[in-house]
């Protein structure tokens, strides 16, 4: 069964840092006053025209096993697929800032507006990537309700189009989970819109069960590695 | 005058940018003159201190408005001068894919430079690429994907533009987040721009090629 979960802003607003750093300033380093100006309009407009909100569905790890064979595209081995069998509780999720970002990023752009545009455009990344750790707090905080989770339990979340899981997996997951219930839909290639949506699978289980190295085959290819982070985050609390 | 023109501009300053370009004008400057000294010459300082991360791409957003403020001015003029562009360049998101900072970012940087971008969207379908090219007699396509589902695309519009004949005249580069140098070289494109500064070296560098400059 799944569950509509509205988000405030607040709860997700994004981090200057973080905002920062996505448009290639690297983090300490001193801004001058109308790059921080740019920052404070870019979050001010983003809090008035985004509808944070999300979507929630238990599931087993059996029915997600056929979810994550999708259309038999994964890579061979995955962290999910190693992951999966040692894992006690799962979630698919999926959330959205809404339409009215993306159009609004769009048309800055188009006016001239463009380091406005750009700058919302990198605040409204950030959210989204709020956004999903505010579904996977959610989340803990269900299993916490509902006496599934102790310190020892750690929570991770794993989206299609990285970590081995082909983008195609999307579809399954969309069968499954219906986010076009918070407006959210898939198109043939595979892209969420609004473009600023998330999706995925929260596992939760022993922290030590999301301690993998980055060294399958693809992660040569990836240009993140921030798996790494998160890894190392959980397993420090 | 045309040192305080691309001052103004490398600080963001769009209404002197404006007004200094029509008084630069008025005193008889030529339009080519305030196009190629003032308004290209303050963005190719900012896209110099860009590469070398002395500024960041909010100052290069905010420089760049303020050289289309300048352009506003200038433009009748370069119209009825007969100025012509460094080259025309087609760009756009491949199709099935909507993603378009990346590439609005690199039409900016290459507008500074002083090439005509034409900018076909998102979603474009391979053909319209090439029709596009055709109709405004482009020297390169420009092509961006954020999925590895629509990179297929581009290596489409490879084949089109061979097909079409317009192989020895129309050059390639595709850049975005899944993209490599590897696949560029797999599919037949001819450069890959993993950033804005390198796509505008790198087209720099194509258009330079002897029967690839910029049509008249």
């Amino acid at each position: 069964m799944s569950r509509i979960i509205p988000i405030c802003f607040s709860d997700i607003a994004p981090e200057r840092h973080a905002v920062f750093e996505h448009q290639g300033i690297p983090a300490g380093r001193a801004v001058p006053a109308q790059i921080g100006a740019l920052f404070t309009t870019a979050v001010d407009l983003l809090n008035e025209i985004a509808v944070p909100v999300g979507i929630l569905a238990d599931i087993s790890i059996a029915e997600f096993e056929e979810v994550y064979q999708g259309e038999g595209r994964n890579e061979p081995q995955t962290p999910v697929a190693d992951i999966l069998p040692l894992a006690d509780d799962l979630a698919l999720f999926a959330a959205t800032l809404g339409e009215r970002v993306s159009r609004e990023i769009t048309d800055r752009f188009k006016s001239g507006d463009l380091a406005v545009g750009a700058m919302l455009d990198a605040a409204a990344s950030v959210a989204a990537d709020n956004l999903a750790q505010a579904m996977q707090d959610h989340f803990c905080q269900a299993l916490s309700e509902n006496g599934r989770m102790d310190p020892s339990t750690g929570v991770l979340r794993y989206s299609p189009g990285y970590c081995g899981w082909h983008i195609s997996g999307q579809r399954r997951l969309f069968e499954d989970l219906h986010p076009e219930q918070i407006g959210i839909t898939l198109r043939d290639s595979f892209l969420m819109q609004p473009l600023k949506s998330v999706s995925g699978v929260l596992i939760a289980g022993p922290k030590q069960i999301h301690d993998f190295e980055d060294t399958y085959p693809f992660c040569a290819q990836c240009k993140m590695h921030n798996c790494r982070e998160r890894i190392r985050s959980l397993l420090s609390r | 005058m045309l040192a305080e023109i691309s001052r103004n501009l490398i600080n963001g300053d769009g209404e002197e940018v404006a007004a200094l370009t029509g008084r630069a004008l008025g005193e008889g400057i030529t339009a080519r003159r305030i196009l190629d000294e003032g308004l290209i010459g303050g963005m190719t300082v900012v896209g110099d201190r860009f590469k070398a991360h002395e500024i960041f791409l909010p100052d290069v957003l905010m420089a760049a408005k303020a050289m289309y403020a300048g352009m506003d001015v200038l433009r009748p003029r370069l119209v009825r001068d007969g100025v012509p562009s460094r080259g025309r360049v087609v760009l756009g998101t491949v199709q099935g894919d909507l993603h378009d900072i990346g590439k609005n970012l690199v039409g900016i940087m290459l507008r500074g430079a002083g090439f005509e971008i034409i900018d076909l969207g998102n979603d474009v379908a391979p053909q319209r690429f090439v029709e596009a090219a055709r109709e405004h007699d482009a020297r390169i396509i420009g092509m961006s994907a954020l999925l590895t589902t629509t990179m297929p695309a581009m290596s489409k519009v490879v084949d089109l533009v061979k097909q079409e004949g317009l192989g020895a005249k129309v050059r390639i580069i595709i850049g975005g987040a899944p993209v490599s140098e590897e696949f560029a070289q797999r599919i037949g494109a001819d450069a890959y721009g993993f950033d804005s500064a390198k796509a505008v070296d790198l087209v720099k560098n194509l258009m330079s090629e002897p029967g690839h400059e910029a049509a008249s």
